[in-house]
């Protein structure tokens, strides 16, 4: 369907609404947005279960370097040396293969993906994105980086191993490690797919939250989650075009004898002919995108995890609009912290005391919502949902990571912490384990609407549990590890004494990350058993006050059988004192809630009239 | 432009759904948020084209005593004064403004098929976007012309560090200054031609739907209006690259 052929602003969903679809257009070429939120989330779990068994192979070569690994020799065939051991170059390629996949495959596009595409037209009343072909185009966009990007798992020289960052001159020259070679071709090659994908999906985004609310929802009435959306999309839409141009800069250099990031390099003594470069340039470059990068993928985790906690403390959100304030903090400090990352690159001392200062207020809108977090949970009646549970174990790694940011933020400790340890226990904390902790969430709560079922909530208190204590068990240890000096991306540490006194630690770590990954299979075996065989979700099983509780419990195209809902309230009207019920959807107006309106909020009753006059439309009856 | 019949009230704002608070369809938004984004590409890589030529020294002295070589950045008025049909003769830039000229005149002649457009003028829209096609068209010659005139270089050539004569440029290395300055050159110019090509053909497919009457039918030419933003911003960042590249 070509988005050419419709007419502006017009339903198009609505005159199609009971057409008959086959497997192709329903499942695979669908431009419907919860079918493509659910491409998303799917290739997402499946990347992200690659991800993690990619972190346990190294992990048994750090915890338990003694080890004959003859038996992973199947799957990695020649990566397994005569000896059977690891190769140290697949090593590289291993901890460059998690973090790239982990960071862009799983975090972004299968956390904001999902739930973007998912969430925002159900939450905003919209019977579709704005546009239902350029959404399809950015998951096929994303597939096909996939492809590229699994493929080159499989090439004889391996996949790329200049870690996630890909510096040059490591990832420019092809004689620096195999990895260099065509698999960091193929690793280029997916990310241009990739970042296309990302800003087809994110103007998408944009365009649909400012043009398509319902009646009613202005922008003070949005659920923060659609906020957070938003302003991911606009913090990828100004930070991936930037490490568009520095992974051209990268081809070019690569393939076609430029030296934009390169000079005076020397090989076994003998010089290469480039010169004029700077590799300082690639890591200002990848940096304006690396740190939004973080944000792209936290924010949207507290999106998540605000509507849900707010839900099942059964209390309004605490500080709305600080809430809204401090994200909007988040994304312009974003972009201004980026150099807190090059530290020791080289970079001007300067240079560095601003970006520290810059980097240390971020510390600010952050606390804040912690506090808010906390201040909703305070006193609240707090339903332990699973969702509710992954939502706290969010805040509890947010913290417990986020404290350690301000030690690595300081340019005098960061000397000392850089590329250590330490780093992989801040960073796992507070933005992989945080924000993967929000995608769970997100899962256990939104599934009833996604598939009509509710997962299993016994299976979910263990997976919780399990995940939770060993994510803690596997990145606690290494804050110690890090201060002893440990630096991160080496193969071995039983080559150096000051180090053979953590081996004991290492091999802890291991264990717990084998048993904290082996947890995730009780979630995949909810997912799929609950996915068929699940209780069928009543409408509002969380007794939520937002749109998508207004629909169907197997929503179709257009998400609603009637009239799009009018929205009158925001969306956190939880145990409101004289309420009937202790929640009000959003779509209750003032009008019939007299016994518990506010003095300001009986003044809005007028307005409602006219919202109505001019929806032209009587109020639908509640679900 | 949109269709939507919101009668702004007292207290009722704009922004309270129901309607296209910027006044502008979906669309039009989709194109503006991808001109941002672009715009944001470009900017990365003229900062780095600024933070290489930064790393090089620059030309000390005045234009007359200026040769080629590879210890400083070259003047883009001595690189840049050939003029088709006029072999030897020192015009400096002549060329670069008048495909400047081109450009800029292909910007005027897209606001008139816009302007057609928005008063249904069917044959308006395509007689100034078919001007507008020609437009770029001719820039992209021009620019065909001033590549292979950058790449084949001057009967002299300049010295490399080696002491050998190089004539012309490729991209690791080139008669006029560091090896840098034409990499630089043809990553930007060149990643500029490839918009102003992407923008050729989707006027192209605009302007063929316009003949066709596709427009027409469906009452509106907004699509004329968003190929015409893509068409600006492009058109726009050639006055950077104009400015980085030749001016300063």
């Amino acid at each position: 369907m070509s988005t050419l052929s419709q007419n502006i602003n017009s339903d198009v969903h609505e005159e199609h609404e009971h057409h008959e679809e086959n497997w192709v257009t329903k499942y695979l070429f669908t431009t419907d947005h919860k079918m493509i939120g659910k491409q998303f989330l799917i290739t997402g779990l499946v990347w992200a279960l690659i991800g993690g068994a990619l972190s346990l192979i190294f992990r048994l070569q750090l915890g338990f370097p003694d080890m004959n690994l003859d038996w992973l020799r199947p799957i990695l065939g020649e990566w397994i040396t005569d000896s059977g051991k690891i190769d140290p170059n697949f090593y590289l390629a291993l901890v460059t293969m998690h973090g790239t996949i982990m960071v862009f495959f799983v975090l972004t596009a299968g956390l904001s993906g999902t739930f973007s595409n998912f969430l925002i037209p159900l939450q905003i009343g919209a019977r579709d994105m704005a546009s239902g072909f350029m959404n399809a185009l950015s998951y096929w966009l994303f597939f096909i980086s996939s492809v590229i990007m699994l493929s080159s798992l499989f090439i004889e020289t391996g996949p790329a191993a200049g870690g996630w960052v890909v510096y040059p001159p490591l990832s420019a020259l092809p004689q620096a490690v195999p990895g260099s070679q065509l698999g960091m071709t193929l690793w280029l090659i997916a990310m241009v797919f990739f970042i296309a994908s990302t800003l087809i999906g994110g103007i998408n985004y944009i365009a649909t939250i400012i043009n398509m609310r319902t009646k009613g929802l202005s922008f003070n009435k949005l659920p923060l989650t659609i906020w957070a959306f938003f302003l991911t999309a606009i913090i990828g839409l100004l930070s991936f075009p930037v490490l568009f141009a520095a992974a051209l800069l990268l081809v070019f250099d690569r393939s076609f004898g430029t030296s934009f990031y390169l000079s005076e390099i020397y090989i076994g003594g003998e010089a290469l002919p480039n010169v004029g470069g700077s590799a300082v340039l690639y890591q200002h470059l990848f940096w304006f995108l690396g740190h939004p990068e973080v944000y792209i993928v936290l924010l949207p985790a507290l999106g998540i995890t605000s509507e849900i906690i707010a839900t099942n403390a059964r209390k309004p959100i605490f500080g709305y609009k600080a809430m809204i304030g401090s994200m909007l903090g988040i994304t312009v400090l974003s972009f201004v912290v980026w150099a807190h990352h090059m530290f020791v690159s080289g970079m001007n001392p300067f240079l560095g005391s601003i970006f520290m200062f810059l980097t240390l207020i971020i510390a600010v809108p952050s606390a804040i919502k912690v506090f808010n977090y906390l201040t909703t949970l305070w006193k609240g009646n707090l339903q332990f949902t699973t969702a509710m549970l992954f939502s706290i174990g969010l805040v509890s790694f947010f913290i417990s990571g986020g404290l350690t940011g301000i030690f690595l933020g300081n340019a005098a400790l960061d000397i000392q912490l850089h590329d250590t340890y330490f780093v992989v226990a801040h960073f796992h904390l507070v933005m992989g384990s945080a924000s993967f902790f929000g995608m769970m969430a997100g899962i256990y709560h939104w599934f009833p609407k996604m598939y009509g079922r509710m997962m299993d909530e016994k299976l979910g208190y263990l997976h919780f549990w399990l995940t939770f204590v060993g994510v803690y068990l596997v990145f606690f240890p290494m804050h110690y590890i890090g201060i002893a000096g440990f630096p991160r991306r080496y193969y071995s540490f039983t080559n150096f004494d000051a180090f053979s006194s953590f081996t004991d630690l290492n091999t802890f770590i291991s264990i717990a990350a084998i048993l904290t990954m082996s947890a995730q299979f009780i979630f995949v075996f909810n997912f799929f058993y609950s996915m068929y065989r699940g209780r069928k979700a009543p409408l509002n099983p969380w007794k939520s006050t937002t749109l998508e509780w207004t629909t169907p419990r197997v929503p179709g195209h257009g998400n609603w059988p009637g009239k799009v809902p009018v929205v009158y309230r925001w969306p956190y009207d939880y145990s409101k004192p004289g309420a009937e019920d202790d929640f009000i959807p959003q779509t209750v107006p003032y009008s019939e809630t007299k016994s518990s309106n506010l003095p300001h909020e009986n003044e809005l009753i007028e307005l409602e009239e006219e919202i109505n006059r001019e929806d032209e439309k009587v109020t639908e009856p509640q679900n | 432009m949109s269709n939507t019949s919101t009668v702004t009230k007292p207290k009722m704002s704009v922004w309270d759904g129901g309607n296209s608070p910027l006044k502008a369809s979906y669309g039009k938004l989709m194109m503006w948020f991808f001109i941002l984004s672009d715009a944001l590409t470009f900017f990365a890589l003229l900062i780095a084209y600024g933070l290489i030529r930064y790393k090089h020294p620059a030309f000390e002295g005045s234009t007359s005593e200026f040769v080629f070589s590879q210890e400083y950045w070259p003047l883009p008025e001595v690189v840049f004064n050939a003029f088709p049909g006029f072999e030897g003769v020192h015009l400096p830039l002549l060329f670069v403004v008048l495909m400047t000229f081109i450009l800029a005149l292909s910007s005027v002649t897209m606001v008139l098929a816009v302007e057609a457009g928005n008063r249904m003028d069917k044959d308006g829209v395509v007689k100034w976007l078919g001007w507008t096609i020609l437009g770029g068209v001719a820039f992209l010659a021009c620019m065909a012309w001033e590549w292979s005139h950058f790449i084949h270089g001057t009967p002299e050539g300049g010295m490399l560090l080696d002491g050998s004569i190089f004539h012309g440029a490729t991209l690791s290395v080139n008669q006029y200054g560091p090896p840098a300055y034409a990499a630089v050159f043809f990553f930007v110019t060149g990643f500029h031609g490839l918009h102003v090509f992407s923008g050729i053909v989707l006027n192209i497919y605009v302007f063929y739907n316009a003949v066709i009457g596709t427009f027409d039918r469906r009452g509106h030419y907004e699509m004329v209006e968003k190929s015409g933003l893509y068409w600006h911003f492009v058109d726009l960042v050639w006055v950077f690259v104009f400015t980085f590249f030749y001016l300063i």
